[in-house]
């Protein structure tokens, strides 16, 4: 462990931790809009500067690995002037239309911007200006809200190993783009609209679905695959608009395409809700009771008629582990036979 | 007795192919066939190419050697050829007409020549010439009689500094190397020089590629790295060429490959084009860009020498510092470290550009002051107008007024008045030049090559050079200047990387000498130099106008109307400010402000 002070408070913190994660550690707030714990130190947008006793400039928390000893201190005039300038620098290229933005509420930039009382900004000038559309089913890409953080890229390249956006261009033109520009077209994961600190990355589902304050949050489990995803619903009026994962859950917060953007078929008319049997050639909805207690039969008749060997049993991928570990007891102890084999083997 | 013995030596450097050193070289063998010297058995001549003679502005350079004394001609052109193979070569008598005069002696007389010392004089893409004048006697004595401590406490004693900008000592940062356990380490030649108007790497590559190879041995052996890169920009072809063909030499000589000279060290050494981002000079960037990646900075530490190149103990070096070391090696730090000042040892190479009348590649010892390099060696501003400022370090650096000629050249001196010594471009400016303008200038190469990953540089530079922009164009502000020097030192402190913390320094540094100027442009909506166009008038004077029309057949817009022997008028909705009637007029009767 190493002992390092900041603003005059002793921290503890094990070895090759960084400065940011010590301040944390000690409930010490430092602004900043590209680090996420779970990513690569990125450095870039460089608001978690801080002074370090002995070093001749300010560093970036985010990259500086603690010290023993080492006296850092997080705020004084120069560096709050610094975070200023950097914000005020952000919104002088940014749409700043927070009145019509899906993430407004709910947005880092416009945190910090309220933090410092940015209501006049010394800086005006060029706006970067993106008019394509990215045709994609899932994901709203407005580039002309990037602050350039680099966790998408980072994100998509380090946790899903897809790599499918990069930086293009330089300077003030630089911008994160899938290869030539063209459509997103990668596994529509959406990690990088989880991390997104902006409005350039949103669902397409819910927009305009619902402000952040109207929102009801709803946790639960993904119930997609055995992984057991922990998900939290956004529900507006009833209706499931957005799904999100908390980064403090099992499942890291991240989560694949059916667990953020597969619950449409919630409110889907077509959804069945009941079982169904078969009589007279159609399709009728039943209760549970009815429903077990004619598969049951129906099983019995088969195993006393031609054997327990004629009866196969083929299990999901949805189902906990629990569940599977029952439906293969059920198939050898009930049904009697070893005939039963699972999805994902396929 | 033997015939006599003559060469000739054509400059076949950047500039002197620009020139047309190809022509020339081809005009002397034509023309020698031609006579028959090739027949004659009393005589030995041979004809070399040489890269970079330094004085680009004389191109094409002639030595023509015989017998070892030397002639050195300038301006040559194919056409000159004939009179001088038969008046000089044949007959034995100089063309004096086209021979150099005093002012390239003087050009040369206050340089201390290092690592141009062979540059010019041999033939880069024949090892043997090199190796005649000494070459690779360093790493022989490297290899076979030093300890890569010792290596590294000679560096380190001769006081050696990185040439690449930032002067840190190179024995420090090979003793850091040295003594890392790591089993893999790299060496990197930094080439990818990206500077406006900054020649020196490529002149080096161009004219002594062998040099910079063996420096990289020596270092390689010192801190024990088996595999060395040179990143080099790929707009370089001929230095690229040129240091293919030396690496290859090097490998059939055995001083690449496996158990160099017999001494069991192994090393080799690979070529990585870089596709001219400014910002691959930076070395997390370079690094990054041989990693397959884009060129982009990364937060240090760790700094390389401790986490480099694929994660592992990576020394990177500048072309005209690893060109010192075998001078080093060969010579003794003492020797190396007589030249120079008390903290900046030996000598330092410059682009010298701009408005002196020599123009051209230099090589002086640190110490020596600006006043000597732009009066003797330089020979003064063109025109012999004002001298205004110095623009020391490229975008990097600063401007250096001309009050200050007299302070020493060395990296401490330069910094204290708010420059750098950089990679070595020097461009001279006089009393034609708007500094703001020249500010600009500066701004629009490193917003343009910013990598866009900090947000200081990314939007900070855009903004800084719009604020010159409209002051440039008469828009400019009161506060203009004051916001100026806010967000600069924000820039400055905030940027990850040496490109956005240096790029605010034309800026600042225009505004601490030349304020004046600024205000001229933002209050009285007027520039000095009479440079900003939205900022200049043209006008006639009646009384000097004789009405001769002139002026109005120029004009590219048809902004003049006058009848024939009657005073002109400018009609200024119209002018668009070219400046062809002012230069036209033969009767000085426009004016410009």
């Amino acid at each position: 462990m190493i002992t390092l002070i900041i603003d005059g408070k002793y921290v503890e913190v094990p070895e090759g931790a960084t400065v940011l994660e010590a301040a944390r550690e000690a409930d010490i707030y430092i602004p900043t809009l590209c680090d996420d714990p779970r990513l690569e130190p990125f450095g870039a947008c460089r608001l978690c500067l801080v002074q370090i006793k002995g070093m001749p400039r300010p560093v970036t928390a985010c990259t500086t690995p603690a010290r023993e000893g080492m006296e850092v201190t997080t705020t004084n005039d120069e560096i709050e002037r610094i975070r200023r300038t950097i914000v005020e620098l952000l919104l002088s290229d940014h749409p700043n239309d927070c009145m019509v933005c899906e993430k407004a509420g709910d947005c880092t930039l416009q945190e910090l911007a309220y933090f410092y009382g940015l209501r006049e900004n010394r800086f005006w000038g060029e706006r970067r200006q993106y008019s394509k559309k990215d045709n994609n089913p899932f994901i709203e890409r407005d580039m002309e809200k990037c602050v350039l953080c680099g966790k998408c890229v980072r994100v998509c390249e380090e946790v899903q190993g897809v790599s499918a956006i990069d930086f293009a261009y330089r300077g003030f033109r630089t911008i994160v783009a899938p290869a030539f520009e063209k459509d997103l077209n990668c596994e529509f994961c959406g990690q990088c609209v989880s991390v997104c600190p902006t409005g350039a990355l949103v669902g397409k589902l819910s927009l305009g679905k619902g402000r952040q304050k109207d929102i009801k949050r709803v946790d639960t489990i993904c119930p997609y695959c055995g992984c057991g995803c922990n998900i939290t619903l956004h529900v507006s009026r009833n209706e499931i608009i957005r799904v999100t994962s908390s980064p403090d859950t099992l499942n890291e917060g991240w989560l694949c395409v059916k667990g953020r953007f597969g619950f449409k078929f919630v409110n889907h008319p077509d959804r069945l809700k009941r079982p169904l049997i078969r009589k007279n050639g159609r399709f009728e909805e039943v209760c549970w009771d009815e429903a077990l207690d004619y598969v049951a039969e129906r099983l019995k008749e088969i195993k006393e008629r031609y054997g327990p060997d004629a009866i196969a049993g083929l299990s999901s991928a949805r189902c906990t582990n629990e569940e599977n570990y029952l439906f293969q007891k059920f198939m050898r102890a009930a049904v009697g036979t070893n005939n039963v084999d699972h999805c994902a083997r396929y | 007795m033997k015939g006599k013995d003559i060469q000739i030596k054509v400059c076949m450097g950047t500039g002197g192919l620009a020139a047309g050193g190809e022509t020339v070289l081809r005009a002397f063998r034509e023309s020698l066939k031609e006579k028959g010297i090739d027949a004659t058995v009393d005589r030995n001549c041979s004809i070399h190419q040489v890269g970079c003679r330094g004085f680009c502005a004389r191109d094409v350079l002639v030595d023509v050697i015989i017998d070892g004394e030397k002639t050195t001609y300038q301006y040559i052109k194919p056409e000159m050829v004939p009179q001088i193979v038969e008046e000089h070569i044949i007959k034995g008598m100089p063309v004096e007409e086209w021979t150099v005069k005093d002012d390239y002696r003087q050009f040369h007389e206050k340089q201390v020549k290092v690592v141009l010392a062979d540059c010019g004089e041999i033939d880069p893409e024949e090892i043997d010439s090199y190796i005649d004048r000494g070459g690779y006697e360093a790493l022989r004595r490297a290899l076979t009689e030093m300890t890569p401590e010792q290596i590294v406490n000679t560096i380190e004693a001769s006081g050696l500094r990185g040439r690449g900008g930032a002067g840190f000592p190179t024995g420090l940062k090979w003793e850091y190397a040295r003594k890392n356990p790591s089993e893999v380490k790299y060496i990197i030649c930094n080439a990818d020089e990206g500077d406006p108007g900054a020649f020196m790497d490529r002149s080096i590559i161009e004219g002594n590629p062998h040099s910079v190879i063996e420096g990289m041995i020596i270092g390689a052996y010192a801190i024990g790295a088996k595999k060395g890169y040179v990143y080099i920009r790929a707009e370089y072809p001929l230095a690229v060429k040129r240091l293919g063909i030396a690496l290859e030499q090097a490998r059939q000589r055995g001083f690449l490959g496996d158990d160099i000279l017999g001494s069991g060290f192994s090393f080799d050494i690979k070529i990585k084009l870089g596709a001219g981002a400014f910002v691959c000079g930076e070395e997390t960037a370079l690094i990054a860009s041989i990693e397959g990646k884009r060129g982009m900075p990364r937060a240090k530490p760790p700094f390389p020498v401790e986490k480099g190149l694929w994660g592992k103990p990576t020394v990177i070096n500048n072309v005209e510092t690893l060109a010192n070391v075998p001078y080093i090696i060969r010579n003794g730090a003492l020797w190396f470290a007589q030249y120079g000042t008390d903290k900046s040892k030996g000598t330092k190479v410059f682009a010298l550009t701009g408005k002196v009348r020599n123009t051209g590649l230099i090589e002086v010892p640190m110490g020596i002051t600006l006043r000597e390099i732009i009066y003797e060696i330089g020979g003064g501003i063109e025109g012999d107008r004002r001298l205004k400022a110095v623009q020391t370090g490229g975008p990097s650096g600063g401007c250096i007024p001309a009050h200050l000629i007299d302070i020493p050249v060395d990296y401490e001196n330069l910094t204290k008045v708010g420059s750098i010594v950089g990679s070595g471009g020097m461009v001279v400016m006089d009393e034609t030049d708007c500094m703001v303008n020249i500010a600009k200038y500066f701004l629009e190469f490193t917003q343009a090559e910013s990598c866009g990953k900090c947000v200081p540089c990314r939007i900070g530079t855009k903004r800084l050079l719009e604020i010159l922009t409209r002051i440039t164009e008469g828009r400019g502000r009161p506060g203009d200047i004051e916001l100026l020097e806010v967000l600069s030192n924000d820039i400055k402190l905030g940027s990850l990387c040496g490109l956005g913390q240096t790029a605010p320094n034309p800026v600042l540094s225009t505004i601490k000498y030349f304020r004046d100027e600024y205000e001229a442009h933002i209050h009285e909506k007027r520039c000095p130099a009479g440079v900003c166009k939205n900022l200049l008038t043209y006008t006639i004077l009646e009384e000097f106008c004789k009405g001769c029309t002139l002026c109005a057949k120029v004009c590219p817009a048809g902004a003049i109307v006058g009848e024939r022997k009657q005073p002109h008028r400018i009609v200024q909705e119209i002018c668009i400010k070219c400046g062809a009637c002012f230069e036209t007029c033969k009767f000085s009767a426009i004016k410009k402000g």
